[in-house]
């Protein structure tokens, strides 16, 4: 073991630094910092800067236009573009189908989709949940039935995040429902503007548009749009989301609300002193940053684990698990250190997405905007890819052997 | 002690019950939400039902009730998530005048609220103030013929829809003394008199008040000039029990409809209700709403007393419990339900919302729970100082009785 940072590291972590404070335009970075759904605009302009930079898929290996850089230098850049308040990227995009179609998929489907994605010329959401297949993803019933060169598609997706946004749908699907059911499924990348196909939005508990009912009556798909083998989709999705897992500590994101709420917390006051120097205050953001201190050391431990190890299935859950709970408890906190402004709803309004257009701003100071969204969406942290009662079943399980 | 409802609250309580299940379903309310967040009819049934008096004793002006009859009636529009402003306008406005207000004043006040005709609510907190009850920045100064009143009230609850405020102003002093505190009756309408309103994350409106050189006839001052801060104490300590009363209401419900949840829906080819894990969190969540009730009546009890110190802990003390009773029972609702929870399409993501609300409206739980921290500090000074003094004068009982000393 060795934990020291070594000099190259920090060099490149400045240099990083210094790239995106040139390039990253003020007004991306202002909405960045607040607590909204970046805009579809405001992402495609920023990826198809780092793009240009060569730098569009940290996370991808260079053959398929990623980069060669160490996990470590990845994580580094990921808390450079948060702390600059860098809006998040197509993460369904880049981060989920992007691998499976580097590591599964055709030659043509990796010059058709990956350059698109690259360059955000195309957005993707992901169709895996269902009605009644949540946490019992496998028992999903949404059915494709091969008719020739094609797939004719029939059932329904919910949950989609930013399927009104999408161009794409990388979907699981049901291909054969005499089997056992993992054994049945498939992988289809589907256009949102096929035929049949229709979205319905769902707006969530921040007064917001992110989630979306999908609907598919007859929708004819290509069959060339299958990736890998019919009926092998389970263990491509399962491949996807140890990924999804494994991002969702976010511990860029949760350290760069942790410096919002200091800043609030220096101005804001309780008892005619900031509320930064009240000690029950003090004490809660100091127990929330010693736990992100924790986890963030987690999350180098997982990124130095060779991706072949088999305990990363599980240690990727603790990441998950306690990833989710900190963004949740750092957007709480920035509330309460708002006072009562910070119970007062902020329509987004430079978004498109508000549930009430109409909705008046609050006469509150400008920082105030965002963060009750924030607390309210973040009840989801814990419920999407895994609830966290299932990511306590894993770690019972696969680590456990309970 | 009876903890057992008396026929004429469970009438009451069946009352607000029927009530809020024919009128106050999840789509009526959803309509609601889509307008003005706000139902006149529903606060003429209020009043024609009279729950907007259910809470004055008949001196008072009302049906005989008090604090427990007010938190019924709270619990259960709690429950429902309804959005009018019953706990600023029939609990804080109306406490405030009755503790302030002379006798021509809450003959002329109290009726017009209890009637539903006027929406009066108490305006007082300010941002600065935070955590302070004492601090009144908006200064009431005298002009010729009464007074004008210039400052910034903030978060003021149901505010858009009242007619008139009971707004404390500065008379006198410095901004956090406690002397110099008047009350003031402002309508709404009244010039330089501007409503700001937004809504809450509950779905509330709320405003802020903004007095520019708003002119008001002396007799717009409530009872005596300076003296008003015990009334607003008061009025801030009904309307903290009112809060935990609705956020009893709201925990009851979420618990429940969770219950339900998970014997119903499937995964893993078994109802939800199978998994032990689940269980025990529903476990903890009942363990949770016990308390709080059992908090809330601690609290109610306590506005009876007339004690001030001892109203002010007890009060202090629910709602930094209920506060974060009702948030964990709120989350884990919203946590049980999955995906569902998340949405405005369900009614438990709106209970937990109004249990978020609740956690740091008036002060977040740790605000309370410090100064209950020094209330108790203090009542056990004034406990060693009366024990002192008995024991002294028990010292001066045996010097007179014995012979020695004389
Ligand atoms: C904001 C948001 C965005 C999302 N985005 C997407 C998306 O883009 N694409 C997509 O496909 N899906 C998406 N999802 C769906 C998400 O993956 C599911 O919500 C999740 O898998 C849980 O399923 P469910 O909501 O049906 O809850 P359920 O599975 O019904 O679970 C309900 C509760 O029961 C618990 N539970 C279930 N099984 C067990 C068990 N065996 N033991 C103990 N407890 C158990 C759960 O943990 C949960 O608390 C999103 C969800 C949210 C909230």
């Amino acid at each position: 073991m060795d934990f020291k940072l070594d000099p190259a590291d920090e060099a490149f972590r400045a240099e990083m630094r210094a790239f995106i404070r040139a390039n990253l335009p003020e007004d991306v970075a202002r909405r960045g910092r607040r607590g909204y759904h970046p805009t579809h605009d405001d992402v495609q302009r920023w990826q198809r800067i780092l793009n240009a930079q060569g730098w569009g898929a940290i996370n991808w290996p260079a053959e398929h236009g990623g980069v060669d850089w160490s996990p470590l230098r990845r994580f580094l850049f990921q808390m450079e573009l948060k702390a600059a308040g860098a809006p998040v990227e197509d993460q369904s995009a880049l981060e989920l189908v992007g691998p499976v179609i580097y590591t599964f998929g055709s030659q043509a489907q990796k010059d058709r989709y990956l350059p698109a994605i690259l360059n955000a010329d195309e957005f993707w959401c992901q169709g895996f949940s269902e009605p009644n297949a949540g946490s019992d993803l496998a028992s999903l019933r949404t059915r494709a039935v091969r008719d020739g060169d094609e797939f004719v598609v029939d059932g329904q997706k919910i949950w989609t995040s930013e399927a009104h946004k999408a161009d794409m749908m990388f979907a699981l699907v049901r291909t054969n429902s005499e089997v056992k059911p993992q054994a049945g499924i498939s992988f289809l990348l589907i256009d949102m503007k096929s035929p049949g196909l229709t979205v319905r939005p769902i707006y969530t508990i921040n007064e917001g548009l992110s989630v979306n009912e999908v609907f598919f009556d007859s929708v004819r798909v290509p069959a060339e749009n299958l990736v890998g083998e019919e009926n092998r989709g389970w263990s491509y999705a399962k491949f996807l989301l140890t990924n999804e897992r494994a991002m969702s500590a976010e511990v860029p994101h949760t350290h760069h609300d942790l410096e919002l709420l200091k800043d609030i917390a220096a101005v804001e006051i309780l008892n005619g002193r900031p509320i930064a120097e009240d000690p029950l205050f003090a004490a809660k953001i100091a127990k929330l940053e010693v736990d992100l201190l924790a986890l963030e050391y987690a999350v180098l431990r997982v990124l130095h684990t060779p991706e072949d190890d088999a305990s990363l299935n599980a240690v990727s859950s603790v990441l998950k698990l306690r990833g989710a709970e900190l963004r949740q408890r750092v957007s709480e906190l920035s509330v309460e250190a708002l006072g009562e402004y910070g119970l007062a709803v902020f329509p987004d309004v430079e978004g498109q997405d508000n549930m009430d257009k109409l909705a008046p701003v609050p006469p509150a100071p400008d920082y105030a905007a965002g963060h009750l969204s924030k607390a309210m969406f973040r009840r989801a942290t814990t419920i999407y890819g895994g609830a966290n009662e299932i990511q306590r079943n894993i770690i019972a399980k696969t680590v456990l052997g309970l | 002690m009876d903890f057992s409802l008396s026929p004429e609250q469970q009438a009451l309580k069946d009352s607000a019950a029927r009530f809020v299940e024919r009128e106050y379903g999840f789509e009526a309310r959803n309509a609601l939400l889509r307008g003005d967040r706000f139902s006149a009819q529903h606060w003429a049934t209020f009043a024609e039902l009279g729950w907007l008096g259910a809470g004055l004793s008949e001196e008072e002006g009302g049906f005989g009730g008090g604090p427990i009859e007010t938190a019924i009636v709270a619990e259960e529009l709690g429950r429902a998530l309804a959005l009018e402003p019953f706990a600023p306008c029939a609990v804080m406005g109306v406490r405030a005048l009755l503790a302030q207000a002379s006798e021509a004043q809450r003959e002329a006040l109290i009726e017009p609220i209890i009637s539903g005709e006027s929406i009066c609510v108490l305006a007082h907190g300010e941002r600065a103030g935070r955590g302070e009850d004492a601090h009144v920045a908006v200064k009431a100064a005298k002009s010729n013929d009464g007074y004008k009143l210039s400052g910034r009230k903030c978060f003021v609850l149901g505010g858009p829809h009242a007619d008139a405020f009971v707004v404390s102003a500065r008379t006198s002093g410095q901004t956090t003394d406690r002397r110099g505190v008047s009350l003031f009756l402002v309508a709404a309408d009244a010039q330089g008199v501007d409503i700001v309103p937004y809504h809450g994350v509950d779905g509330r409106m709320v405003c802020d008040l903004v007095l520019d050189q708003a002119a008001l006839s002396a007799d717009a001052l409530i009872g005596e000039e300076g003296g008003a801060l015990d009334a607003v104490e008061l009025a801030l300590d009904h309307g903290l029990a009112s809060l935990c009363a609705e956020a009893v209401g709201a925990m009851d419900a979420a618990l429940w409809m969770t219950r339900d949840y998970l014997q119903t829906r499937s995964q893993f080819g078994v109802t939800l209700n199978t998994f032990q894990a689940l269980q025990h969190r529903m476990a903890d969540m009942l363990v949770e709403t016990e308390l709080a009730r059992s908090m809330l009546y601690r609290a109610l009890a306590a506005l009876e007393t007339d004690d001030p110190l001892k109203r002010r802990m007890d009060v202090a003390a629910a709602k930094a419990q209920i506060g974060e009773a009702g948030h964990f029972v709120g989350a884990w609702a919203v946590q049980l339900h999955g995906a569902i929870g998340t949405t405005e399409e369900h009614p438990v993501g709106h209970l937990y919302k109004r249990l978020a609300f609740v956690r740091n409206f008036m002060g977040a739980s740790d605000v309370h729970l410090a100064r209950f921290a020094a209330w108790s500090a203090e009542a056990k000074a004034q406990d060693a100082h009366g024990q002192a003094a008995r024991a002294g004068r028990k010292a001066d009982d045996r010097r007179r009785t014995s012979p020695v000393s004389d």
